[in-house]
This record gives C-alpha cells, sequence and structure tokens, in this order.
C-alpha cells in the first residue's frame, strides 16, 4: 500500500552538496521543499569518537549500506557484470550531507578549457586530434565565464581557502580565506617545482584555514590538522559539510521539510512531465508517494542515472549506436602515474594533516601545454599531500618489500614518518562504451534493478599517466630522496583497487538534447520538471575533484528551479 | 619527568582546548555550532590535562577483562595467535602481532555483524568473477576464517607432520607464502589466497585499531611507528621541521571520564 501525499512545490531526493543547496536557493526564496534522504540526520555532535579509523575508514561507517543496494561492474560491453558485494572502490555517502561529509574537501574550478573542450581542441590541433572512440567529447553549454559568479557563490559560502593561480581562469574575487598552511613536506615540493621552473600553489581547501562567517551567517571554527579527514566528519564544523552550512540554513526558513530514512525507488511519470516520487520509510517500510511540481534528483551520480532509468524518464544510452543520452559519457579520474619517495635519515610529522593539504602545479592541467607532439589531449595536477597517514590504511614501503612478515614490519615501521608521494591526478574523458545502464540481472532489496557500469581506462588515459609519471619523476629527484619508486602504467581497472570517488557523467548537460540531458540549468530536455544535480552532469571530468563544480552547478540550477517554478516551459532553446 | 615528558606536557599546554577556543574565534552557540562541539571541545580539554599528568599505567594483559573469547575455541585462538604472529613478528621494533593482543581483535571482530558480512551485498546468483570484479563467493568472514583455520593445520600436518602452531617460524612462513599464493585448498571453491588475506587485513587492523577493540595492546601497536593515536590536533607539529614524538592517546581520552 502506497499512502499519498499533499503536493508541495519542490521535492529534493538526496540531502547531500547538491540537495542541501538547492534547497537553501530555494527555502531562502520562500518556496518549499520537502528533501528526502535515505540515511539518518548528522550533526557534529555524531563525531565525539570519529577519530576511529577502524569504524570510519575500514568499516564505511558514513557510507551506502551495501546489502541494500550496489553497483555491478564490468569492462567491456561483451562481458558480464558482477556486483560490488563489498567496499573496495566508490565509497557512495548516504544520511544528511552526504558524501559532503566525509569528503576531502579539495575544492577546485574547472578550467575555461573544459567548458569548451571540443571547440578549443579543434581550434588548435584540429579534429583528427579527437579519435572515433572520444565522439561524445563535447562543449558543455556554457562557458567558464558563466560559471564564474556560481563559483564564487559556493567558494563563498564554503569559505574556500586558497590563493589564487595564474593559469586558471580569471577570478572576481580573491578565495574568502587565506591558504591552508605549508607543512615541511610541501616545502620540498615547492622548492623543487619552483627551481624547474614552475609555479606551486597550495590546493584550494574546505578545511578552513581561519576562522570564517560566511554569506549566510553561518560561523564555522578553523581546521586543526587532525588528520581525521577523508572518510571522517569534522567534530569541529571545520570542514565544509552540507549538514553545518547550507542545510542548517534551509532548516532555519522554516520552509525545508526534511524526511530521513526516506528512500526515493521511482519518479512518478505523468506525459513528459514527472509527478513526484514514491519512496519508502527505511526504519518501518511504508510507501509514500509524494506529489510535486519540480522534482530535483540530487542522489549522487549512481543513484540519478539509476532513478531516470528505473522510472522511464529520458533515453537510455545505447553504445552501440551511441544514440539517446541516460547513462552516456560515464567518466573516472586516472591516477596512477605517480613517484614516491623514501627518505633514511629524515622524518616528517606525517601524523598530522588535512583532507585538502596539499601543493600542486597547473603546467600540466587541461591545454596549458602544447598537446601536439603528445598522443593524448587534457592532463593532469602534480601534487604532494598531507591528508595525515593513518596506520592502518597507509603502510608504504619501498618496491618490492613482500606484504608481510618480517621485512614488511620492520620497512612499514622504518619509513611509517619518512615518505611522501609526488602524484597525479588526471583528467578522464568519454569512452563510447563507457557508460551507464540498468543490470539484466541482479536487484536492490526492494526489486529494483542495480545500476551497471561498464568501464575501462582509454588510450588517451594510459598515455597521459606515463606522461604525468615522468613529470613526477623529474621533481622527485630534483627533491631528492634515497629510494624513488615511480609507477608508469595504468593497470585496468580493478573495482577491489582503484580507490577515487570521483565518479562523472551518465546525465551530461550541454546545448543540444539530442546528445545531452539536461540544459545548463541541470533542467532534463526530456522532462521539463525534473532537475538532474550532481557530477553526473559533467560532459566529462577535469584533472580536479568534482564537488567545486557541482556545487556551482547547484547554485544555478536552482535560479532555473525558481524561473522555471514562474514561466513554466524548457529554460534554455536549444 | 623526562625530557619528552616535559615536551608533552608544553606541547598540550599549547593545545589545550582553551586555547584552541581562543585561537580560533570559535563562536560556540552561533548559528551552527551548538551545545554539541561546546561540551565536546570542554570534556576533551579535562581528558587532555589528565592523560598527560597521570601517565597510562595499563593493566597487565592477564588483568585485561578484553582478553576473553567469543567466537574462537582456546585452540583456534591458538592457531590464530601462531599466525598473526608471523604476519607481524616480534622484532627489535617491539612486540609483534600476537603479543598485541591482534588474535583477541579477531576474535571480537569475527563475533561481530561484519564477521557475518551485514554490510554485504549478498543478493543474486554467486558467479566466478574475473580479477577486477572484486570477491564473488558466498562464505562469511567468520566461517571463511574457521575453514582457513582448518585448513592451516591440515596443510602443516600433509607438509611437516605437526599442526600450525607447533611448526617453526621458518616453516610457518612456508605455510603461509603457500596460502597467500591461493596454493593450498582452503574449502569448496574458495581460494586460500581469499583466506590470507583476510588474515592480513584483520592482523595489520588487529595490530593498529585503536585499543577498545581489543587489539593494539597498551598502544604499543601505536608507539613502535610514533604514532600519537587520536589526538585533536596537530596545528603546531605540522609546520615543525623537526619530528615531534607524542605519546599516543586512545578514544578512551575523549569520552571526559
Ligand atoms: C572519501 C571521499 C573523499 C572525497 N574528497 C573529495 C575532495 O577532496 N574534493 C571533491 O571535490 N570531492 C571529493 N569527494 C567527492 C564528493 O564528496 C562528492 O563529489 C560530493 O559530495 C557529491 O555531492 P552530491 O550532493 O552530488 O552527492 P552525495 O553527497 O552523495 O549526496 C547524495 C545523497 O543522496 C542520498 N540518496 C541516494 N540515493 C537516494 C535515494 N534513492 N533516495 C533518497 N536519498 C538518496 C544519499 O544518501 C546522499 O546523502 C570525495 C568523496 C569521498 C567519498
Ligand atoms: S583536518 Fe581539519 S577540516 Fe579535516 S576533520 Fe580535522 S579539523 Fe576538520
Amino acid at each position: 500500500m502506497v499512502t499519498k501525499l499533499p503536493k508541495v512545490p519542490v521535492v529534493v531526493v538526496g540531502m547531500g552538496w547538491a540537495g542541501g543547496i538547492v534547497s537553501a536557493e530555494l527555502t531562502k526564496a520562500g518556496i518549499s521543499v520537502v528533501g528526502l534522504e535515505r540515511g539518518k540526520d548528522r550533526t557534529t555532535a555524531d563525531y565525539t569518537m570519529g577519530h576511529d579509523e577502524l569504524r570510519y575508514q575500514h568499516r564505511q561507517e558514513l557510507m551506502q549500506d551495501l546489502s541494500k543496494e550496489t553497483i555491478t561492474y564490468r569492462n567491456t560491453v561483451s562481458g558480464k557484470a558482477l556486483p560490488m558485494r563489498h567496499y573496495g572502490t566508490f565509497i557512495v555517502g548516504d544520511g544528511v550531507g552526504g558524501a559532503g561529509s566525509h569528503w576531502n574537501g579539495q575544492t577546485y574550478r574547472f578550467l575555461p578549457y573544459d567548458f569548451e573542450i571540443r571547440t578549443k581542441t579543434i581550434e588548435r590541433y584540429g579534429i583528427e586530434k579527437i579519435p572515433a572512440w572520444m565522439e561524445g567529447l563535447n562543449d558543455w553549454g556554457l562557458t567558464y565565464d558563466e560559471m564564474e559568479p556560481y563559483y564564487d557563490t559556493f567558494e563563498k559560502m564554503a569559505g574556500i581557502s586558497g590563493e589564487t593561480v595564474e593559469l586558471w581562469g580569471k577570478r572576481t574575487n580573491p578565495y574568502p580565506t587565506p591558504p591552508l598552511l605549508k607543512t615541511p613536506l610541501m616545502k620540498e615540493f615547492e622548492k623543487a617545482a619552483t627551481s624547474l621552473g614552475y609555479k606551486p600553489f597550495v590546493i584550494p581547501a574546505a578545511n578552513l584555514s581561519e576562522a570564517y562567517t560566511n554569506p549566510d551567517g553561518i560561523s564555522r571554527a578553523a581546521c586543526q590538522y587532525c588528520a581525521y579527514c577523508e572518510n571522517f566528519g569534522c567534530e569541529y564544523g571545520a570542514k565544509g559539510d552540507p549538514a553545518v552550512t547550507v542545510i542548517p540554513v534551509a532548516k532555519q526558513t522554516g520552509k525545508l521539510e526534511l524526511r530521513t530514512h526516506s528512500n526515493v525507488l521511482e519518479l512518478t511519470k505523468d506525459g513528459g512531465k514527472a509527478n513526484g516520487v514514491i519512496y519508502v520509510d527505511m526504519l518501518t517500510g511504508e510507501k509514500f508517494e509524494q506529489p510535486a511540481d519540480v522534482v530535483v534528483v540530487a542522489s549522487y551520480v549512481f543513484n540519478n542515472a539509476r532513478l531516470l532509468l528505473n522510472s522511464g524518464i529520458g533515453t537510455p544510452y545505447d553504445p552501440i549506436t551511441g544514440k539517446g543520452t541516460i547513462g552516456k559519457n560515464y567518466c573516472y579520474q586516472v591516477t596512477s602515474g605517480g613517484s614516491q619517495l623514501f627518505f633514511e635519515d629524515r622524518e616528517f610529522n606525517l601524523y598530522g594533516g588535512a583532507g585538502a593539504l596539499g601543493i600542486e602545479i597547473a603546467e600540466y592541467m587541461g591545454d596549458n601545454f602544447d598537446h601536439a607532439e603528445v598522443d593524448f589531449i587534457h592532463g593532469a595536477g602534480i601534487r604532494s599531500t598531507q591528508y595525515g597517514d593513518r596506520p592502518i590504511a597507509v603502510n608504504r614501503v619501498p618496491a618490492g618489500t613482500p606484504n608481510w612478515g618480517a621485512e614488511f614490519k620492520e620497512k612499514s615501521i622504518k619509513y611509517a614518518n619518512s615518505n611522501f608521494p609526488v602524484k597525479t591526478q588526471g583528467a578522464s574523458l568519454p569512452h563510447k562504451e563507457n557508460y551507464l545502464d540498468l543490470d539484466p540481472e541482479f536487484k536492490d532489496e526492494f526489486g529494483y534493478p542495480l545500476l551497471r557500469m561498464t568501464y575501462e581506462y582509454t588510450d588517451n588515459d594510459r598515455a597521459m599517466g606515463k606522461y604525468m609519471s615522468s613529470i613526477t619523476r623529474k621533481i622527485a629527484e630534483e627533491i631528492g630522496a634515497d629510494i624513488i619508486d615511480t609507477n608508469e602504467e595504468q593497470a585496468p581497472f580493478n573495482v577491489n583497487k582503484d580507490s577515487n570517488t570521483h565518479n562523472t557523467g551518465g546525465v551530461i548537460m550541454g546545448a543540444d538534447p539530442e546528445t545531452s540531458a539536461l540544459n545548463t540549468y541541470l533542467q532534463m530536455w526530456e522532462a521539463e520538471n525534473v532537475f538532474v544535480l550532481g557530477a553526473s552532469a559533467f560532459p566529462h571530468n577535469s584533472c580536479f575533484n568534482p564537488t567545486g563544480t557541482l556545487g556551482a552547478l547547484s547554485y544555478r540550477a536552482a535560479e532555473g528551479i525558481q524561473k522555471y517554478l514562474k514561466e513554466g516551459g524548457i529554460l534554455v532553446k536549444a | 619527568m623526562s625530557e619528552q615528558e616535559k615536551k608533552d606536557s608544553v606541547l598540550d599546554k599549547r593545545s589545550s582546548r582553551r586555547t584552541f577556543i581562543k585561537n580560533s574565534g570559535l563562536t560556540v552557540g552561533g548559528v551552527v555550532l551548538g551545545g554539541a562541539l561546546g561540551s565536546l571541545l570542554i570534556k576533551d580539554d579535562q581528558s587532555t590535562i589528565t592523560t598527560t599528568e597521570t601517565p597510562n599505567h595499563a593493566a597487565t594483559p592477564t588483568a585485561n577483562p578484553n582478553v576473553a573469547l567469543m567466537f574462537f575455541t582456546p585452540n583456534q585462538y591458538q592457531v590464530t595467535q601462531a599466525a598473526v604472529e608471523r604476519i607481524f613478528p616480534e622484532d627489535a621494533n617491539g612486540p609483534g602481532a600476537k603479543e598485541l593482543n591482534a588474535a583477541i581483535y579477531i576474535d571480537h571482530q569475527l563475533a561481530s555483524p561484519w564477521g557475518s558480512n551485514v554490510k554485504d551485498y549478498r543478493l543474486g546468483a554467486f558467479y566466478k568473477a574475473e580479477e577486477n570484479q572484486g570477491a564473488q563467493t558466498k562464505i562469511l568472514r567468520k566461517d571463511l576464517f574457521l575453514a582457513g583455520l582448518d585448513s592451516l593445520n591440515r596443510y602443516s600436518n600433509e607438509q611437516f607432520e605437526a599442526d600450525f602452531k607447533e611448526l617453526e617460524a621458518t616453516q610457518q612462513d612456508e605455510v603461509l607464502l603457500a596460502f597467500s599464493e591461493g596454493k593450498v585448498e582452503l574449502y569448496g571453491k574458495v581460494s586460500s589466497s581469499q583466506f590470507f588475506s583476510l588474515l592480513r587485513t584483520l592482523t595489520i587492523e588487529g595490530v593498529y585499531a585503536d585499543p577498545m577493540y581489543g587489539g593494539n595492546n597498551e598502544m604499543l601497536g601505536w608507539s613502535m611507528r610514533k604514532y600519537p593515536g587520536s589526538r585533536m590536533q596537530y596545528v603546531a607539529e605540522i609546520q615543525d621541521e623537526k619530528f615531534i614524538e607524542l605519546k599516543p592517546q586512545s578514544l578512551n581520552s575523549h569520552m571526559g571520564h
């Protein structure tokens, strides 16, 4: 039995950054919002015992419960996808704040090149530079200059700490707070990179460098470099987290009705529009129908695509014909290239750190260097970070050391405080056969098909990874260490090993309804009252963590939704 | 007071909660950070003082009420002790996994919901997986571990005519190596390398997880690698060119007693 509830103006599915931002903006404008979140409510009090490596990092306390739903994975279109039965990669958020509670806080803007990647690549190198399998590579439908105000709003809301980087797009304002501190290992990187002619910068962070009050009146404390950041909630509220920023602001308006333990199963349809959503109370099993004028889907990349596919909204992407859009251009992040430095007689205070603490260079990002002589496009950030090394997770030993036994113990202790990496974070560009659809066999606990991911690294990734690893080697050698191990090869994707949560695409934006699912307000071309928010909207993934960009787009979507509630119709002319 | 202890207390003063509140300009009772964080900070302030001024003389292992079995038989416990000690042996750095109570940790973990895979996806058919698709076996962790212990003994008897725990260390290493390479029959189609990987993971966790889980006895796992445990902040330390060794603190120090 499904209980039908009274209609509301807006229902939001998922209460992470995307859902939180939209809820805050709409409720501030006086619009009533019902927020449905499958997990529980969370505040800083939940993290009193937060410095527990086992519970949070290795038992995934804050992550989605895989016994209820997961994804299935295969590496080619002809393979059989199997479920990710336990966590390896893709630690998906759950509960109020979503992954924004346990993210690192590295907060970037994408490059001007990213938003016009197809046009600019063809302009500089000719159409031959884009291989046939990368045909899905497209401009985003808006430019960096149009994105700039939204980035600015997001950064001010979260209080991003950083310094202006010359090789990035122009900023109208400096970062709202100064960059984080530089640690000795960051200074080593800085010295070496500078002497090689690069201009290193401190990574922009949502870990506050100083106490900060944002335009909504939210005051937060400074980061204490406590090192329990990535995978953990911040007990100080120093980390930008929807649960300590946008969600309390929305609650304060009195216009947000937040329903936790409310898992949305599908959207209901009425011709070319959605009627609302069906959800189940995860504690009691009761089902409800919530009608709404506007449905905002902000349930992270995977469930954004899955909910649309399970509801028959939008045209599923077909990897053979290249037609259809839902599931298209799934991209990831390329991070294999890197060099690991080991020191015999130097110790760093590696037990301290913060999720976004690090230093980086921009010279090899995007199209900041000439790609005429290389067989790839786009690039990577090259960086050294200090997140704080926790002892279960981090046991770096020189190549060739066994991973157990006397030698492992000796070396892992010897180098515990005497190592650091120079690593890469590379762009991931679309491949025709990297996509998302519904699994034909495996179901969630309610009987709905799981999302199936078909993904493998591409030639572009492998060539780029190798090139970037040589730069990490160069910097590592300039720093100087007793042992330097460099990894050049990008191994095949492994759902157990590749630990990265930068999933993008599947419900992408663009200028053309033939090749994209959303317009630049993240409004669905095929269902005008459905807005789909998150990194699922990215037509490709740049060499950055995604959240700055998805946050900025969420502000733009909030603007679009308000316009739609007033005027109706498709907001952008195709 | 030793040099190190002196340094500790200076550092602790420098980093006390009260100073932190003052320096950071934290608005307790501000729009977002309400009473919960305020009381957390005050509690922690007290605990910082308690722990630094009363050095932690932990009870001897026999008096530790955590050292009791909720899952293993005594014999299974002993085999586990022997196995974890080879994964992380005693050496010049300090105790091995056995003395650190990793086997107690493992016992408690296997008895917990995690030992029964309650947060794993267990629906649908279990097919043979490609290497990059993650384990696809139905067996629960607790049963995999017991099957592994049986198999350790069976294989040890085949190779050396004695139970695993009776073997010389080098023989035990040989047995474990064979397990790690998936060369030993375990149970049905479950590979011995799957058991080995569980054993290895649990051993490292048992050495380094917070002592409230039963392992990392007296926080010696942490102190061996100069890891300070779960302190609240490192603003001064991360800027220092020199290494600063801090006495470890466990989550118990966050309880505010
Ligand atoms: C460990 C870790 C570190 C990271 N570090 C960084 C970083 O440094 N920089 C960066 O930019 N990004 C980082 N990320 C990624 C970042 O966290 C995400 O990009 C971002 O939080 C996504 O926001 P979102 O609102 O789109 O999705 P989420 O935060 O995932 O929110 C989606 C919400 O929807 C809920 N939901 C899902 N399905 C349903 C349903 N059917 N019904 C109801 N509710 C549902 C979920 O429970 C969740 O709360 C990191 C991620 C992780 C896991
Ligand atoms: S490192 Fe800083 S931002 Fe991260 S959890 Fe600790 S105090 Fe919070």
